[in-house]
């Protein structure tokens, strides 16, 4: 067609704009590692352990990408992903299929998530500060039911389901596949199903969207929804790799994921986001930080450099301009 | 004439304010009528009653004749009826075939829309109702467009889905001369091809010319209804509006 060979370049980088700055500084930061440490950069494990992280992230944050795109934030999937791998492995420890078990943690995130959602949007709660409320309270949960003692799961690796979700094929983890395909299926949930363009439509604005007859509650609990499954799937893909639950897990993933999510290229105020931006987001994250310490500087640092990462992001991102109304 | 949507005895309250105070009215199909009164008379509460945003206190809705329950936008879309809102209901960030197909999606099965046939059916409506500059293409961000541009891509979405009742409120606020008369046409187009029109607006003249009858709302009541035969000129229509208002 030819209207299809005159579309100019610059319309590609004007929509995908968000996505490429993100790239952008995914392939700024290994740059600077490569030129800053090219001995470490050139170690094959360096790699491999992002490649082990980048998973368990991304099941986190393409969700949340969903989430605050919809309007809404959640902090409360960091505790989610810790409860659903207890659920999981308290499962197994009884004698559960782990198969079952698995499919009872994916569940418990769902729950988790469409209740978050609901009393959010029902009783019109703050989503920072509501969800802020439920990760403590998941969180001291996890603590007093568990006595803070973690559950071990020393023979799981003889089941079935493990070489296929977290075994490795010629080197690569098997995780990094399914991350891939989930990547696949988020972005076109995200841009070309209906619940994705009404995630859209809901978080650039909600009047318009139920004037529409968008069922905006719906989306956003399905959103909410969302984020606790990608949690639940992170936290039993970390139980597995680790064959330990333990009552923490999760609680440090909680900022990493929230900053690739913005580092990514998805603004805080709804509306527009990116999937593929926060591939890259996880990207710069996940090198931060194995890559601080790898290159031989204290791990001490590694928070600085994040800060300074994210800040730098922000106002790199500034470039594609305000919120259009 | 066969009715498309009549509300009964309806009354709508926003904190304290009496929006709409036991009003009743009804559509037929292949009529244009025009919704007048003074700003704030309820007009657009009326209409939002009327297309199912707002939920009214009491009152009755029937459609085609049918009673029915809990009645929300979705459904009055369903049910053939498009609207044109005050504040057109778009989404600036999106695209304009977003903003178009926005909540009746065209789509595959499992949810997934056919965006290359909703672009090519969004590059056809808004050149047909020619209010987008040539040079907009259906992928373009809404919020980019101007006010009429942007009027045009809320028209485009009440044509695409072929309603048999399309309610304008008031469409042609902060209009050009030549836009407004763009809009003239389209409701003209709708009328000819056997379709109802809601028409609202503050410019008397405007709605006189384009309305079979006239409803004039005042503090939430209706207190007239008339036909074009009652009413000789824009003038008269003008008159009884302004009687009306003094009379407060
Ligand atoms: N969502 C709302 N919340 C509170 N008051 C409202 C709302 N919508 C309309 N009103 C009030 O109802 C009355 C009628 O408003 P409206 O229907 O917009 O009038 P019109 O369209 O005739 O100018 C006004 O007093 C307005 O302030
Ligand atoms: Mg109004």
């Amino acid at each position: 067609m030819l209207a299809k060979t005159k579309i100019p370049m610059p319309r590609f980088f004007h929509k995908n704009g968000r996505a490429l700055g993100s790239m952008g500084y995914f392939l700024l930061l290994m740059l600077v590692f490569f030129i800053g440490a090219p001995e470490v950069w050139s170690r094959p494990n360096l790699h491999q352990s992002v490649f082990v992280m980048m998973p368990t992230l991304i099941f986190m944050v393409i969700p949340l990408v969903f989430l605050v795109t919809s309007g809404e934030i959640d902090l409360s999937f960091a505790s989610t992903y810790g409860l659903s791998a207890y659920v999981f492995a308290l499962l197994i420890k009884a004698g559960i299929d782990p198969f079952f078990a698995f499919a009872a943690g994916v569940c418990t995130g769902a729950l988790v998530g469409a209740t978050v959602g609901a009393i959010i949007v029902f009783g019109r709660l703050s989503s920072l500060v509501a969800s802020l409320g439920v990760l403590f309270l998941i969180r001291g949960f996890l603590f007093v039911s568990t006595n803070s003692r973690s559950i071990t799961l020393l023979d799981i690796d003889e089941h079935w389901m493990y070489p296929m979700l977290v075994g490795k094929v010629y080197g690569l983890p098997v995780q990094v596949l399914w991350a891939g395909a989930f990547v696949i299926f988020a972005y076109y949930l995200f841009n070309r199903h209906v619940f994705g363009i009404h995630v859209h439509h809901v978080g650039d604005n909600e009047v318009s969207a139920a004037q529409m007859g968008i069922n905006v509650k719906a989306v956003k609990i399905k959103a909410f929804m969302f984020v606790g499954i990608g949690a639940a799937i992170a936290g039993m893909f970390t139980t597995l790799i680790t064959y330990t639950f333990f009552p923490t897990q999760g609680f440090g993933y909680l900022l990493l994921a929230l900053a690739a999510v913005f580092i990514g290229g998805t603004p805080y105020w709804g509306g527009i986001g990116t999937v593929v931006g926060a591939i890259f987001g996880v990207g710069v994250i996940a090198y931060m930080e194995i890559g601080v310490v790898a290159v031989g500087m204290s791990g001490t640092w590694r928070q600085f450099f994040n800060g300074l990462i994210i800040l730098l992001a922000l106002l790199g991102h500034r470039l594609h301009g305000d919120r259009v109304r | 004439m066969r009715s498309i949507i009549e509300l009964k005895n309806v009354s709508k309250r926003f904190a304290g304010i009496k929006a709409l105070n036991d009003v009743s009215i009804k559509i037929s199909a292949g009529e244009v009528v025009g919704l007048i009164g003074d700003n704030g008379a309820g007009k657009s509460t009326l209409i939002k009653t009327l297309v199912g945003v707002h939920a009214p206190d009491s009152g009755s809705i029937e459609i085609r004749g049918d009673h029915v329950e809990g009645w929300n936008a979705l459904k009055a879309r369903n049910a053939g009826i498009e609207t044109v809102f005050q504040d057109k209901a778009l989404c600036p960030q999106q695209s304009i075939v977003w903003n178009i197909f926005m909540g009746k999606e065209l789509t595959f099965p499992f949810g997934f829309v056919r965006q290359k046939e909703q672009v090519k059916i969004a590059n056809r409506l808004i050149r047909e109702i020619g209010l987008t500059s040539e040079l907009i293409d259906a992928e373009a961000p809404v919020g980019n467009l101007s006010g009429g541009e942007r009027q045009g891509v809320a028209i485009a979405r009440a044509i695409f889905n072929e309603a048999e009742l399309i309610v304008l409120d008031e469409p042609t606020n902060n209009l050009s001369l030549n836009e407004t008369q763009k809009v003239f046409d389209f409701v003209g187009n709708v009328k000819n091809s056997g379709r109802s029109v809601l028409f609202i607006g503050h410019n008397i003249y405007h709605v006189y010319d384009i309305s079979d009858r006239f409803i004039i709302l005042d503090r939430g009541e209706v207190i007239h209804r008339l036909n074009k035969q009652e009413v000789s000129s824009a003038e008269k229509l003008m008159k009884i509006m302004r009687d009306t208002i003094k009379g407060h």
